[in-house]
Formats: structure tokens, C-alpha cells, sequence
């Protein structure tokens, strides 16, 4: 794969130079890309050209074993989009993604725009909560929440107790999907919020002060200047957080699987990445999770083609 | 949308008690203060909810067995105050050793660290420093790279590391990390080499320095704030990442940390959440204390693109 790459290099040109131009150089802008190129190809390109591959094979324990993988064309493309397991699985990852970044979204916005009006002190309070929630590592904070959620000495059904009177302890949150996604939808959005709140903030900053001045003294609501004013200002800030968000939560696995660790049913809580990892790992249909996997990577490459486009053209490369 | 326009909803009714009492200019004072007191309200409640799982995490890992079951919720140790579950947790024989978790942990991310470092180092140079045919190819499949989910290779990558017998071992997994962080780390580091001007390397040169030495001398100390910021992110990765631990490391002697967290739940017995709280601190404490060094880096790097206005 690379040896291709290198006989293209003696061929510098500098026409198409968007960049002030660099000292031209044949051999050393390609060796000091080697090692990366190297780790690349063989743990990122080899492995996908592999998962495609095995999409096309019967692939069980047994080939894994050394028993060779027999060719069966688009057998399990065709198997896996006739499963309605399958579209369940896909439907749910899309319906929780969707929840999770219309929440995570409208809280980091709302988040960031009451930081532009508090004081030094009330902004450095909120800043530490965010942050603390944000560097909590995945796995933590789902047994967290876990602990949070206990079905027996759960701070929340103790609460509820006491609050409503009735009798919440021993009320199991996990065994019930809609809540064990409830539950999840708390946890992304906790641990999702602080970027998009942070990175608004220092995009809201930018909008210079005297248009938003000029737009009240002529009368703009408040509402009027965040959507006229401020959401042009940072529109592509807004699409990027937006596909970013996409993205993670649509690959979410460390807290879906974690929290059925916890207490889920897998069947009726898996999301696509942790369905992959139950067909292939777990129960050795490696075929059939490839062609899943093979359909999830089109899918985020489809979704993070605008975000790819985006920053490419707007650094300049 | 309650946030979002508070002044209407919020001052309203202040604005009309007030009215006719005075000139307009207290009118409109007083109007902010009470519109800054919301704020302030709805600043120290999203504090509260923040911070909530952090505190609850910290005091419940203080806190004796007989009080974390209990019908009555303890909101401070106080008294009860207690390392029994820092002790359970790190020395308990019967769960996977803590102590060789950590030793895994800490060697696996060292190496992540180091390697990633130096390739993500060289790499950035080429990219920023050199223009090359397939320049602009690369940056794009770096981009592209960071969109792949890692779940979805978890097979093959489990069945090459398998045919390189590297299954268990530190430097299997290592490799597996390096290439799930490289991308990223040559991203940011691209982003602030890009920033030191490379007139200055080439002023150096007119005063008579060599060109390894002007890059040695002149541009690598200012690079130090980027190197520092992309290293963490390499090392908040490596430690924390479970999914592909839980497939390469299957033996108990070879588990790291997040694997390790996860002993403490067994099907057979009921959850020991003090020792499960203080092992979830444990892991907790240096991904936070590095966090909180580079957190103004953080936001920059993803979005670096659409934040230049």
C-alpha cells in the first residue's frame, strides 16, 4: 500500500499550491510519514479490507479455527436485511441518537448562552461542573449512574420514597428498556453536554457585540438576536457539534453495554455497535456481524462525509 | 426556551411593581438585578446536577458497607468516614488484583504515549512543513479514519492480533490504540505546528543556522503547549478505552484497569458499590487531573475548522 504512494512522490509539483509553498522535497516529507503510514495501513486499512472480505464469507468458530471460509456472495447482506432483529436494532440506534443529540444540543446551546450572560464567579461554577462531568471516563460514569439508579439503595428510588410517598425502593430502572434508555439518554447527555456548551461559548464570543447592541436598540427580542444575530455567526460550528454528535452517539458502546451489565435485558436494549459485538464475539457469526459492520461504516462515512468536506475546505489545506 | 429569553418571562412582573415608583433608570437597575439573580439561580442548579454523580461517586466511596445499604441516603461521611473500600478494592484477593491492572494500564498507555507521540511528531511535520503530491490525501484520510467505529473492526482486529499471537499481551493491544489515536493526535498536533511560522526557522537559517538546528532550536520549544495537549488526549484514550481491551485481553492476570472495574459485578453476588465507587475514583482521579491541564485545547481541536469565524 505504500510502496504505491512513494513512487508517486518524486513527481512534486507546486502549481496547485494553496499554502505558501515549502522547500520541495522528493524523499523526507514521505519518510517521516512512513511509520505513521505504516501503523495505519496494517491496524486501520488491513482490518477493513478484512471485515469486507469476511462479509462475503461464511465465517463461523470454526473457520476462525483454520477451517477454510467458504464464498457465499451477498448471502448475509441479504440475511441480515431480512432479519427484522436487524431493523430493530437500527431503528433503535437511530431513535436514542436522535434523542441524545436534539438534547445534547438544545442543553449545550441554552448552557452556553447563559454563560455569555453570568459573572466570572457564576461562569467559573458552571465551567468546573461541566468539566467534571465531561473528563469522568465513560465506564465510570455509567456504573455511576448505575449506583445512582440502584435498584435496592439507589439514591433515586430513595428519593422518590420520600418525595412521592409511595414505596419506589426495590423499583428495578434497567429491566424495563424505555427506562434502561432513559437512564442511557441521562448518561450521553451528561457526558455530551459540556462540549457542545464549551465550544458554543467560545463560538458565541466571537459574534461581535456591537451588532447584538445595535440589533436591541432597534428593538430584537432576545429570541430574535440568538436566531437572526447569533446562529448565523456560528452556523457551521452549529452542523459541525451537530454531525460530531451524530457520530458518537450513534456508535455508542462502552455505556450501552456497560449499563446492561449493570442490569439491561441485551436483547431489548441493543444498540447496532453492541449487536455487532453479541453476533460476532459473542456468539462467533463473524460473517454475518461483518456485513453489519461493513453497512454501520458506510453509514457513518455517508454522515461524517459533510463534516470531512467542511474542514477540509474551511482550513485551507 | 425558558433560558433562552428569561428577561420576558422573568422580569416581567418586577418591571410592572416597580413601575411609576421611580425614574427609569433604577426602573431598568433593579430589572437586571432581579434578571442576574435567575441566572445565577439556574447557574448553581446546573452546577448541583453536574456535579451530582462526581460527589455522589466520592462520598459514597467513603462511606462503611452498613450506611451505603441503607434505607436512610448519607450526604457526607462525617464520622463514618472510612478507606475500608480503597482497601477492599485495591487489596481484595478474591476479585482480579488491582495492582497488576494497573500495572497493565500504566505500561499499555506509556507505550500508546510514547509511540503515538513521535509518529503523530513526524507525521504533522511532513504535512505542514513539506508540500508533496498526496499531502492533501492524507490529511483527508486522516480525517476520515477518526469516522470508522472501532466497534465495527473489533473481529478483524481481534483475528490479527490472534494470528500475531499478540493476544494478552501489551504490546497487541498497544498497537491497536496507537492506531485508534493516531489519527487524532496527528490532526491537533498538524493545527499547532501549522501555527509557528516557518519565517522564523528560515531567519535562523539566514543567521547562519543549520536547518535541523533552527527546527531543533527555534520552532520545537514553541511547540511544547500542543505537544503537551495531544499527549494527554493520548493518554486519556489508552487508559480509559474498554471495548478492545475486553477482546485482546481475556486473561485475568492481563486485564487493565476498565476490565478490572468490572469484576466487581458478579451475577452470583450482590454489587459491592463502596469498593466498586472507590475503584471507579481510582480510575477517575488522572484522567481528571490531566483533563483539567489541557481542557482549553480540548474544544479547539475537533472543531478547529469551523471555529475560525
Amino acid at each position: 500500500m505504500s510502496s504505491s504512494t512513494l513512487e508517486s512522490s518524486p513527481a512534486v509539483e507546486l502549481k496547485d499550491t494553496l499554502k505558501p509553498p515549502k522547500k520541495p522535497s522528493a524523499k523526507l516529507p514521505w519518510l517521516l510519514l512512513a511509520p505513521s503510514l505504516v501503523v495505519l495501513a496494517v491496524m486501520v486499512g488491513y482490518p477493513l479490507a478484512n471485515l469486507f472480505i469476511m462479509s462475503f464469507q461464511k465465517y463461523e468458530r470454526a473457520q476462525l479455527m483454520g477451517v477454510p471460509a467458504e464464498w457465499v456472495g451477498f448471502k448475509n447482506y441479504t440475511d441480515t436485511l431480512v432479519d427484522p432483529v436487524f431493523w430493530t436494532v437500527l431503528a433503535r440506534s437511530f431513535a436514542f441518537m436522535v434523542v441524545c443529540v436534539v438534547l445534547t444540543m438544545a442543553i449545550g446551546i441554552l448552557l452556553a448562552l447563559l454563560m455569555m450572560r453570568l459573572n466570572k464567579f457564576f461562569r467559573l461554577l458552571v465551567s468546573v461542573g461541566l468539566l467534571l462531568a465531561w473528563a469522568m471516563p465513560a465506564l465510570a460514569a455509567v456504573i455511576v449512574w448505575g449506583w445512582i439508579f440502584d435498584t435496592q439503595y439507589g439514591v433515586v428510588n430513595n428519593i422518590l420514597t420520600t418525595l412521592t410517598g409511595d414505596n419506589w425502593m426495590g423499583h428495578s430502572w434497567l429491566i424495563n428498556p424505555w427506562m434502561f434508555f432513559l437512564v442511557a439518554t441521562l448518561i450521553l447527555v451528561w457526558q455530551g453536554v459540556p462540549f457542545v456548551a464549551f465550544t458554543m461559548y467560545a463560538g458565541l464570543t466571537q459574534v461581535p457585540t456591537e451588532v447584538l447592541e445595535a440589533a436591541s436598540l432597534d428593538g430584537a427580542t432576545p429570541a430574535q438576536r440568538f436566531r437572526l444575530i447569533m446562529v448565523p455567526y456560528v452556523r457551521s460550528i452549529i452542523v459541525v457539534l451537530i454531525i460530531l454528535s451524530i457520530i458518537w452517539d450513534l456508535r455508542v458502546f462502552t455505556q450501552i453495554f456497560a449499563l446492561q451489565g449493570i442490569g439491561g435485558i441485551a436483547e431489548k436494549t441493543n444498540t447496532i455497535g453492541v449487536y455487532i459485538y453479541q453476533m460476532g464475539m459473542a456468539q462467533g457469526h463473524y460473517g454475518a456481524a461483518s456485513a453489519i459492520a461493513v453497512i454501520l461504516v458506510f453509514i457513518m462515512m455517508g454522515i461524517s462525509y459533510y463534516y470531512v468536506r467542511q474542514t477540509v475546505k474551511e482550513e485551507e489545506l | 426556551m425558558s433560558t433562552l429569553n428569561p428577561t420576558i418571562a422573568g422580569t416581567a412582573p418586577s418591571a410592572r411593581v416597580s413601575a411609576g415608583s421611580g425614574p427609569r433608570k433604577t426602573r431598568e437597575g433593579q430589572r437586571k438585578k432581579v434578571t442576574n439573580a435567575i441566572y445565577s439561580v439556574i447557574a448553581v442548579v446546573v452546577f448541583l446536577c453536574s456535579v451530582f454523580p462526581v460527589y455522589w461517586m466520592i462520598n459514597s466511596s467513603f462511606l462503611p458497607t452498613n450506611l451505603i445499604r441503607n434505607k436512610d441516603l448519607t450526604f457526607f461521611p462525617g464520622s463514618s468516614f472510612t478507606l475500608d473500600n480503597y482497601h477492599d478494592a485495591i487489596f481484595n484477593q478474591e476479585r482480579a488484583p488491582f495492582l497488576p491492572a494497573l500495572g497493565n494500564s500504566v505500561m499499555v498507555t506509556f507505550f500508546v504515549l510514547v509511540i503515538s507521540m513521535i509518529l503523530a511528531f513526524m507525521a504533522s511535520l511532513a504535512v505542514t512543513r513539506f508540500n508533496f503530491k498526496g499531502r492533501k490525501a492524507f490529511i483527508i484520510a486522516i480525517l476520515a479514519v477518526q469516522m470508522i467505529p472501532g466497534e465495527a473492526m473489533m473481529i478483524s482486529i481481534f483475528r490479527i492480533i490472534d494470528g500475531w499471537q499478540l493476544l494478552n499481551t501489551i504490546i497487541g493491544l498497544g498497537i491497536v490504540y496507537l492506531s485508534g489515536v493516531l489519527p487524532f493526535t496527528i490532526w491537533t498536533l498538524r493545527g499547532f505546528v501549522a501555527g509557528v511560522p516557518a519565517e522564523l526557522e528560515e531567519a535562523a537559517m539566514i543567521d547562519g543556522c543549520s536547518r535541523s538546528k533552527a527546527f531543533w532550536k527555534i520552532t520545537f520549544p514553541l511547540l511544547a503547549p500542543g505537544l503537551v495537549a495531544t499527549g494527554v488526549f493520548a493518554f486519556i484514550q489508552a487508559w480509559n478505552e474498554f471495548v478492545m481491551a475486553l477482546i485482546i485481553m481475556t486473561r485475568p492476570e492481563s486485564m487493565t484497569l476498565p476490565l478490572w472495574l468490572r469484576t466487581f459485578q458478579q451475577a452470583t453476588q450482590a454489587t459491592n458499590w463502596g469498593g466498586l465507587m472507590a475503584g471507579s475514583v481510582l480510575i477517575a482521579i488522572p484522567v481528571v487531573v490531566f483533563f483539567l491541564i489541557v481542557q482549553g485545547r480540548m474544544t479547539g481541536g475537533l472543531v478547529s475548522g469551523a471555529v475560525k469565524g
